[in-house]
């Protein structure tokens, strides 16, 4: 594991908040937490995970050509998700389902994306500037710098205006550290001082890789070799994820520059529904994660807060309900129409485009329908 | 050069940053590098298209030049040169010597509402960015099901004659001709290039501008006042019967030589300049083939599945009837760039143009 002495943690897998020199520093932002948004993080990690598990079981039963899990990493999502505001940008890696929910993405247009129905193709300004998934790894680290050099070049960070100054959060995995791109982007990142918050969720497997092959040293050593001020936190662990993000955003909004969180935690299962984790990793090694598990941990610090039964059946109900409710729409998702694959490559009038669209247009009336 | 722009013309240098440059703000100053009036000027293409990039970020403050030493110095090629001065630090932006970091950032800064044009200092320095440009900026507008434009345009000093070392003379044009999502163009004289530039910014569409080094330093009348063609049509630009030859970039000069040389043997050749690559104009050229019968397509590039295969397959598809013999090729070897001192004998030159015309009348 890649726990460091310098790891973060303010909430400790027994459920009891963390009492040292580090956690007292984020104390003011714990103690400011109000019930309704602690009630959140748990209903939200919660209805996520029902929502994963149903979203595999789809794939299973060929619903979907594939499902990408994020159990094991609600709470690394959950806290940093609730850290951003509004106007902040987020540009996600693919397994980021809980931070799109609580942007306001229909979850069910991932599962659209992985029934074969699209490529994304949702608004990130309609879903609260969450932008599309990237398949390719670490690309996106790139556009979210690039995404925030212009937020400088218009004025939007250091004005104090809290509802205002924004800034631009990127989610990668352990195993796009390795690519060019996420290296390019420091570089871009501290040569222009983008408001930028680089979330690393080290879930220490890239598929069949584990972390140590991308590594010898703690992940989070790394950006700071290019000047960027870097954190590693106790991913599993919803109040750090939620403090610490808070803060380095903060920092970014107020023209601090970049910032870099690496949250520790664990894919639970698979890194897609096409792989087999059996062949590589050890039982004992899931088994101790699954003690750390982030939900049972906030759970239990939200009965010791005093959180009723009630409360918990409620939320176990709307979890149901979601992944229910997710599978019956995505029973009636169709297909888009064939030409559709002409409409969108370019943006203006394309003479390729046009021929080809007649042409497929013209060789299915030739069968006789009414197509 | 500089009898050609108005000298007159006050500078406004703002490097503020976040103060727009002047340009275009009514105040009556003018940057120098702009070319201001009308009529006809004899420039070279790099100037035509300085002032065009010049014209392009009066016109809309979201126009951003980002390269690699692009700023001070103007480029390798001095093509940005003095445009830093004119429009400032924060639109005319030096970066880190990274391609895919020009490219994907530029992405993200056309997310953000904001046109960059991108610099690659070589043709065969733009492999780094690859990465970037088919699998991400190609596919962008697709993935956001319209929702997303993505207007970058990527410069890319491109082909051969200069005599340079490796990965200094190359022309990759196939690669991105052959991506969906891209548009590609190639100027081949300074009025197109003056214009095509101004253009392809305007282009909501990415767009690959490939400028042929070798044509940057002849001079050539630029028309100020229009266009005349739009972005995307090829041209005729020489009229003759017997044989229609078709080229882009710096090949459609060769072509030019060749035909006049032609003539003096009583070979009346056609002249196509493809001008863009990727949508290819097709109906000029299937027009011209009809009358002549014959078609000689060069480039400098290598001729395996290149651009010059796809003309060949596509004007044989749509002309088959009107052909008195196959379509030629004349291209670089499929072989890597040689050494320069064999660059003679790689590139295609008149002589080599010339005897495909010969082939193909020989049928």
């Amino acid at each position: 594991m890649s726990h460091t002495a310098e790891t973060l943690q303010l909430l400790a897998p027994d459920g009891r908040l963390v009492e040292n020199e580090s956690a007292e520093r984020y104390k003011p932002i714990v103690d400011g937490l109000d019930e309704s948004l602690l009630q959140s993080f748990h209903r939200t990690m919660s209805v996520i995970r029902a929502f994963d598990i149903e979203a595999g079981n789809l794939q299973r039963q060929g619903q979907l050509a594939l499902w990408i899990p994020s159990l094991g990493q609600e709470a690394a999502q959950v806290g940093s998700g609730y850290a951003a505001r509004p106007q902040d940008h987020i540009f996600p890696a693919y397994r980021e389902h809980a931070v799109g929910h609580i942007r306001g993405l229909d979850v069910v247009q991932i599962i659209a994306m992985l029934r074969g129905l699209s490529h994304g193709g949702w608004v990130p300004e309609e879903v609260g500037n969450f932008h599309l998934y990237t398949l390719v790894i670490g690309s996106q680290t790139l556009h979210a710098t690039g995404y925030a050099m212009g937020v400088q070049f218009d004025g939007l960070i250091g004005t104090g205006d809290a509802d205002r100054d924004t800034a631009v959060m990127v989610y990668f995995g352990d195993g796009a550290t390795s690519q060019g791109d996420v290296n390019e982007a420091f570089v871009f990142a501290q040569s222009y001082r983008t408001p930028q918050v680089f979330f690393l969720q080290n879930n220490h497997w890239a598929i069949s890789v584990p972390v140590s092959v991308q590594s010898r040293t703690p992940l989070f050593h790394r950006p700071a070799g290019f000047g960027i001020p870097s954190v590693q936190i106790d991913g599993n662990d919803v109040l750090a994820s939620y403090a610490v993000t808070l803060e380095s955003l903060d920092a970014a909004r107020s023209g601090e520059g970049p910032r870099f969180i690496e949250a520790l935690t664990y894919r639970m299962g698979a890194h897609t529904t096409s792989d087999d984790p059996t062949k590589y990793r050890a039982d004992d090694e899931v088994e101790s994660w699954r003690r750390r598990d982030p939900i049972a941990r906030f759970e239990t610090y939200l009965r010791g807060l005093g959180a009723s039964e009630t409360f918990f059946a409620d939320v176990a109900q709307e979890a149901a309900d979601f992944a229910a409710d997710a599978r019956r729409r995505t029973l009636a998702l169709e297909p888009p129409a064939a030409e559709s694959m002409f409409a969108h490559v370019y943006s203006e009038q394309h003479p390729l485009m046009d021929a080809q669209r007649e042409w497929l247009r013209s060789y299915e009336a030739s069968f006789g329908g009414d197509a | 050069m500089t009898d050609t722009l108005d000298a007159s013309a006050a500078v406004s240098a703002a490097t503020g940053a976040t103060a727009p440059a002047a340009a275009g703000d009514g105040a009556g100053a003018s940057p120098a590098s702009l070319i201001t009036g009308g009529g006809v000027r004899t420039i070279p293409m790099a100037k035509a298209l300085n002032a065009g990039l010049a014209a392009a970020l009066a016109a809309d403050q979201k126009v951003l030049l980002m390269g690699e030493d692009i700023g001070p110095l103007g480029g390798v090629f001095r093509v940005t040169e003095n445009l830093q001065r004119d429009f400032g630090g924060h639109r005319v932006i030096d970066t880190p010597l990274a391609e895919s970091g020009i490219v994907g950032t530029a992405i993200g800064l056309a997310m953000r509402g904001y046109r960059p044009v991108c610099e690659i200092q070589f043709d065969g320095f733009i492999f780094p960015g690859f990465d970037q440009i088919t699998t991400q900026l190609a596919k962008l507008t697709a993935r956001h099901e319209g929702s997303l434009r993505m207007p970058v345009v990527i410069r890319v000093p491109y082909g051969g004659h200069i005599g340079a070392v490796e990965h200094h003379q190359e022309s990759p044009e196939a690669y991105f001709a052959h991506t969906p999502g891209l548009r590609l163009v190639s100027p081949a004289t300074p009025h197109d290039a003056y214009w095509m530039i101004q253009e392809a910014i305007a282009s909501d569409d990415p767009v690959l501008f490939f400028e042929p080094k070798s044509r940057y330093w002849p001079k050539g009348p630029v028309d100020l006042d229009s266009s005349g063609i739009a972005l995307h049509a090829s041209r005729v630009v020489r009229r003759g019967t017997d044989v229609t030859v078709v080229g882009h970039g710096a090949m459609v000069s060769m072509l030019l030589d060749a035909a006049t040389l032609a003539e003096e043997e009583g070979t009346s050749i056609e002249v196509v300049d493809l001008r863009s690559l990727s949508p290819i104009d097709y109906e000029p050229l299937l027009e011209s083939v009809r009358r002549t019968g014959r078609l000689v397509v060069a480039q400098e590039a290598p001729g395996g599945v290149s651009v010059g295969s796809e003309i060949a397959a596509t004007v044989s598809e749509r002309a088959f009837f009107s052909l008195e013999a196959p379509v030629i090729r004349v291209s670089g070897f499929d072989t890597p760039f040689p050494p320069a001192k064999l660059e003679g004998a790689y590139l295609p030159d008149v002589d080599r143009i010339l005897d495909g015309v010969d082939r193909a009348l020989s049928y």
